[in-house]
Formats: structure tokens, sequence, C-alpha cells
């Protein structure tokens, strides 16, 4: 374990950081915004945060393979805009955790605040316990698994990508939501405007499945339904005025 | 066709033929009207000031030979690499979707060839504006569309959009006609269908939290990059003290003047202030702050020519932005179209259509043979002409006034010829010592 001071240089790259280093930063000592710029400009593969506190902005903006864990509690944006970093974070985290990630992946071993995985483009995050409102808003092809339940106006305008929540979901579910496909193996509390139940066919079922196992989420996907949008609001028309 | 009055008919103040026009088309339709443009009704605006020339108590600039500076420094407070910009005229947030890919090119090119800042829009960052703008500063808007962090450190300034001047309160809207392929897949959409921008943002509510925001789009960019905060011009007092309070390196406000490309007609001509009534409004919170000018303030809505830049500057604005002006120097509403305005139901100096997607100018559509009418080097002089223009009008007004710089301009040098514009702008009414509201 190497301490990091805040006033590190970041070295200059030529390849990729050595596998074989694993640099543990410790956030009661360092401050995030040097936590942020080693991971930005990484001397190894593989990172712990120590005491991260409920911080905000936990590893956000990484981009490359990185594996960050995160041995504790973050607050706001953990992860923001991950692009690559495979990241564990072994506490709660607060909202907007892995929002608008492009690629890579994002665990959280216990639960997420608001907005977890809002508008993100891709990559897999995986919450093993509860997330709260608003789980997957305006996500535009991100894959985000629940081990639990989520809260109501999640998946809202969700646009590409897919959700899967192994508990319940609360109310209004995927409102105005446009391609991103709902799996939900619990009670729904009500669907929101234009979000429909659909059949469940054999390609669904495979890419639950395959979702399922890499979150390690054991569950039969025929215990889930699906949920998209009905497209009945992709124009505009006066008669759809009580749902607008 | 002879003027009805001329036969001794009346028309009514209330019920003009605008507004039967109107009922009668929702009669016909059951659907609200959707344009683009800002407000066209008659606001109280900058043509309700004038300034107090140098005379016997005030030493003037000789034009042309003594030097009157333009530049501008934004986003000092934070950030790492500010914009340092050779005109306070800057180019206004505009989308690719609302705009054609050529039209934001020819934006970019302009702005560069004069040393100011072009915004992205609703809709991401294209390659040919990145490439075309010296300054390109990156919208961050509720919808997230097209969002990435490697657009986000490739630009050289954020701006986290809360609302605009035309609609406060509402969302993007971008109809089915303008969902080209392109503009599709940059926002993850099916093509063709109407597209509804959320109007809040996803993972920040209220102030607190967007003091996070903020943060966190720091950490993502290493505090390079100047943040702004664009509010539409509604409770702008206190709008600005929290943008400030939650880290706004500069905040940009927009009065309702300012135009969309597609909003309901009665929400750009019912919701949000003019933009004489919003810029006193946050000068006095920067000034309470004992932020103004450390903190910098951008003012957009109805910009036209340099006599507003010199007006909003001297009411303690520190850069402006255009919008509609910059449309109409790239060509719309020219009438050279005015064959094609007739044939769309409309006319060269009205057209306000840009929902529709068939611009005849090619600026505000995704038709590939409209689009293709606008050259964007050659529209790019334009706008290059253009922002020199208002540079050199607002240079020759400040000089008049005695002023080696354009933020030397000042409150004092302004009266109004309206009480309503005393009262909105707080300078007295010409003639008089009388600021309307004053000392209350």
């Amino acid at each position: 374990m190497e301490p990091l001071t805040t006033d590190a240089t970041p070295p200059n790259h030529a390849g990729p950081p050595p596998l074989e280093r694993l640099v543990s930063i410790d956030v009661s000592v360092a401050t995030v915004r040097a936590l942020n710029n080693e991971l930005h400009h990484p001397s190894a593969a593989a990172y712990e945060v120590l005491q991260p506190q409920g911080a905000h902005a936990i590893a956000a903006g990484i981009d490359q393979a990185l594996t960050v864990d995160i041995r504790g509690h973050a607050g706001y944006y953990c992860a923001g805009m991950n692009d690559g970093g495979q990241i564990v974070v072994h506490g709660n985290v607060g909202t907007g955790v892995a929002e608008n990630m492009m690629s890579g992946s994002v665990r959280i071993r216990g639960d997420a605040s608001q907005s977890a995985g809002a508008t993100g483009h891709g990559g897999l995050l995986v919450i093993e316990g509860s997330a709260s409102m608003r789980c997957g808003i305006s996500m535009k092809g991100i894959d985000i698994v629940v081990g639990g339940d989520i809260g109501p106006m999640s998946a809202f305008m969700a646009q590409a990508g897919r959700l899967v929540v192994c508990g319940d979901a609360g109310d209004d579910l995927g409102d105005s939501v446009y391609e991103a496909r709902i799996y939900v193996r619990g009670k729904v509390g009500a669907l929101g405007a234009d979000c429909i139940e659909k059949p469940m066919r054999d390609e669904h079922l495979a890419e639950l499945a395959a979702l399922l196992t890499a979150a390690r989420l054991d569950h039969d996907p025929r215990a889930f339904r699906r949920y998209g949008s009905g497209r009945t609001l992709y124009h505009f028309a006066a008669h759809n005025s009580a749902a607008y | 066709m002879t003027d009805p009055s001329v036969l001794g008919l009346r028309e009514s103040a209330t019920f003009d033929r605008a507004t039967i026009a109107g009922i009668q088309r929702a009669a016909e339709t059951g659907v609200y009207d959707i344009r683009g443009w800002g407000a066209k009704r008659r606001l109280p605006h900058f043509d309700d000031l004038l300034f107090l020339g140098a005379s016997m108590s005030r030493y003037p600039l000789e034009g042309y030979r003594e030097r009157c500076g333009t530049d501008v420094t934004l986003g000092d407070r934070h950030a790492k690499y500010p914009l340092r910009l050779a005109t306070p005229v800057t180019i206004a947030g505009m989308s690719f979707g609302a705009l054609s890919a050529q039209a934001k090119e020819a934006l970019g090119r302009g702005a560069s060839e004069v040393g100011t800042s072009t915004t992205t829009g609703d809709g991401g960052m294209t390659p040919e504006e990145r490439g075309q703008s010296k300054h390109l500063v990156y919208q961050y808007l509720p919808s997230r569309y097209g969002m990435n962090p490697t657009d986000l450190r490739k630009a050289d300034a954020i701006e986290v959009v809360l609302g605009q001047g035309a609609k406060p309160g509402g969302g993007g809207m971008l109809l089915g006609q303008k969902i080209s392929d392109r503009v599709a897949a940059m926002r993850t959409l099916p093509p063709g269908i109407d597209q509804r921008s959320a109007c809040r943002h996803p993972d920040w509510t209220g102030p607190d939290d967007l003091a996070i925001k903020i943060l966190e789009l720091r950490e993502i960019t290493d505090w390079e990059k100047p943040i702004y905060v664009k509010v539409g011009a509604t409770r702008t007092y206190y709008d600005v003290k929290l943008a400030v309070a939650a880290g706004a390196d500069v905040v940009v406000v927009d009065g309702m003047q300012g135009g969309t490309a597609a909003t309901q007609d009665v929400f750009i001509e019912h919701v949000g202030i003019p933009t004489l009534a919003a810029l006193p409004q946050a000068v006095q919170a920067l000034q309470e702050l004992g932020m103004h000018r450390q903190v910098q303030l951008i003012v957009s809505g109805g910009i036209r020519t340099g006599a507003d830049v010199a007006k909003a500057m001297a009411l303690g604005a520190d850069a402006v932005a255009i919008g509609t002006a910059a449309l109409i120097a790239l060509g719309d509403n020219h009438p050279r179209h005015a064959a094609e305005y007739a044939a769309l139901g409309s006319a060269a100096g009205f057209y306000d259509d840009f929902q529709d997607g068939r611009d005849p100018a090619g600026i505000t559509t995704q038709d590939p043979e409209l689009s293709a009418r606008l050259d964007p080097v050659a529209g790019g002089r334009r706008v290059a002409n253009y922002l020199r223009v208002l540079t050199m009008e607002a240079q020759t007004i400040a000089r008049a006034c005695g002023k080696s710089h354009l933020q030397h301009l000042e409150p004092e040098d302004l009266v109004a010829l309206t009480i309503e514009a005393a009262a909105m702008a707080r300078v007295p009414l010409a003639g008089t010592s009388w600021i309307p509201g004053a000392g209350l």
C-alpha cells in the first residue's frame, strides 16, 4: 500500500499502467481532487479508496480500464461518466452513481440513492441492494441490474438500454419511455404514461439471462415480466394531451 | 389591397388580425401553435435607453485614434484555463438538430475569425463545430443528448443550462421532420419521432445539488474549464445568487426575447421577463455578493446592434450572446427567399417556422438539399463581418462616453426614454433625475 500525497505529480505514460501495483488512497488524508487526478493519469491499474466518508464525485471521469475498490460509503456522482473503469463500492452510494456511464462496470454492494445510472450510454451498473427513485432516468444504452427494489419514476424517458429489477418497482415506472427495455421480477406500483407490459419472447429471456449472469445474480428469467414503450406518444396528438 | 381603415372599419385592439387567425387555426387543428424565434410582442428594451455622450463634464476619446479595448476574460474564478475573448459578443447555444451542420460550422468559423466563442446545444457536439470553433462552450442540458466525457474534455467551457429566455421552465422540442438519421443517432432516439427534451435535470434538483454537480464536472475535467450556469430570465435576482453560491464561474441570463428553435407560441410570449428587466437584477445580485466582475455575467435576448451591446455592458454585463441575430447574419429571413417563404405561408421578415425543417435559407433544417444551400465558409464570413460591426459600434459609443474599454461603460452613462425602461434599467428618465422605484 502506498499513500498518495496531495501534491503528487501525475506521471506521463507511454503505455498502459503496470498491473502488479495496487495503490491505496486514503480520502481522509488525500483530497478527492488528488484522487481523481491520479485516476485520470494512473500510475497503476488497480486502486483502492479508503475512508471515502461519503465524499462526492469519487472516481468520477475515469477513462481507462482501471480497477477501483471503494471501501466504504460514497456520496453523489460516484464513478460519474465512467468510461472503462471496473469500480466496486463496498458500501452505499448517494445520488447519481455512474451517471452518464459510457463503458466499463460499476457494482454497488449496498444501496443506491436517486438517479442511479442516469443518462448512461453504456456499461453495466449493478446495485446489489435497492435503488431509490428515478433509477435509470433518461438512460441511453446502459444496462442496470438491481438486486432489490427501485423507487418511483424510474426509467423516466429512458431511451435505450436494459433495466433489470429483481425486487419491486415503484409508481410510474417507465413514464414516457422510448426504446429501453425494463424487466421486473416483483410487483410494479403503477406504469407511467405510455409504458406497457410486453410479451417475454425467447430473445428477451436470453438477454435477461445474460444480464443476470453478468450481474452474478441467480434468478430464473422466467420469473420476470417485460415492460417497454407503447409508442403512442412518439408524435404529438391533441387527444394525448392528458398524457403529455 | 385597400387598407380597411380608410373604409371606416375599425380593428379590435383585443382581437386583432393575428389573434383572430390564431383562434381560427386552433379551432381547425386542435393543437397549439409551435414556432421558432423569441417573443414578438413589443417589450421594454434597450431601444428605450440612450447614452449621454461626453461634453463639458466628460472627456470623449478620439474615434480611430485612441484605443478602446474590447477583450474579456470569462471564468477565471476557479478554472485553470479561462476563456480569453477578443470581443464580448459571443454566439449563444443552438443545437445541431435545430440547425444544420453547415450552419453550426459557419457560426464556429465566424466566431473564431473574430476571436469569440460559440456554443453547442441540445444535441451534442459535432466534429464540424469543434473543428471550426477556437472557443467552444459545451452545453450540459437536462436531456444530456450526445453527452459524453470525451467531448466534455474537448470543450473550452461548460454551460449548465437550467433554462432559456424563450421558455423558462420548458424543455427542448424537436419535431420529427428534423430528426434525421444523424440527429437521431446523436440523441439515441428513433428517427422521425417528435422529440421532447426534459425540462429538469435528471440527477440533481435545486441549488444545493447543483453545487455538487458543478463539483463533479470540475473533477471530471481536472478543474480546467470554466463552468457557466445559464438561466432563463424570471426570478433573476435569486437565480443569480443561487448560481454563484453553487459555484458558477459565469452566469448567463437569457431574456424572453431570446430565440428558440421550437416552442409553443403561448410559452414564448407569456413566460419570462424582458432582458432589460433581468439584467439589473443580475448585477444587483452579483454586487451584493461582492462577485460583480469576479463571476462574469453574459446577457442575451434581443441583442441586435452595437448599441445593444454597449447598453448591456453599461448596465453591468461582461459579455453578451447573440442567437437570432447570428442566424439573420447567416441569411435567415433574407428577401432572396421571398417566393419560397410565400410558398410556406410566410414572408421574408416574418419567417419563424424553425420547427418545420423546411427553411429556404438552409439554416434551421436537416434536409440535405436545403442545408447544402448554406456555404459554411461564406456564412462564416458574414457572421464575422456582423460580429465586427457590433464590436465597432459598441466601441464608437464607448469612446463618445470617454471610455477606453467597453467594460468601463456604466449605468451613469445611460438615461431612459420611458418610465417603464427607467424603472427596469434603474437609470433616470431622460431629462430628469427620476428613477422610478429607487429608494423605496
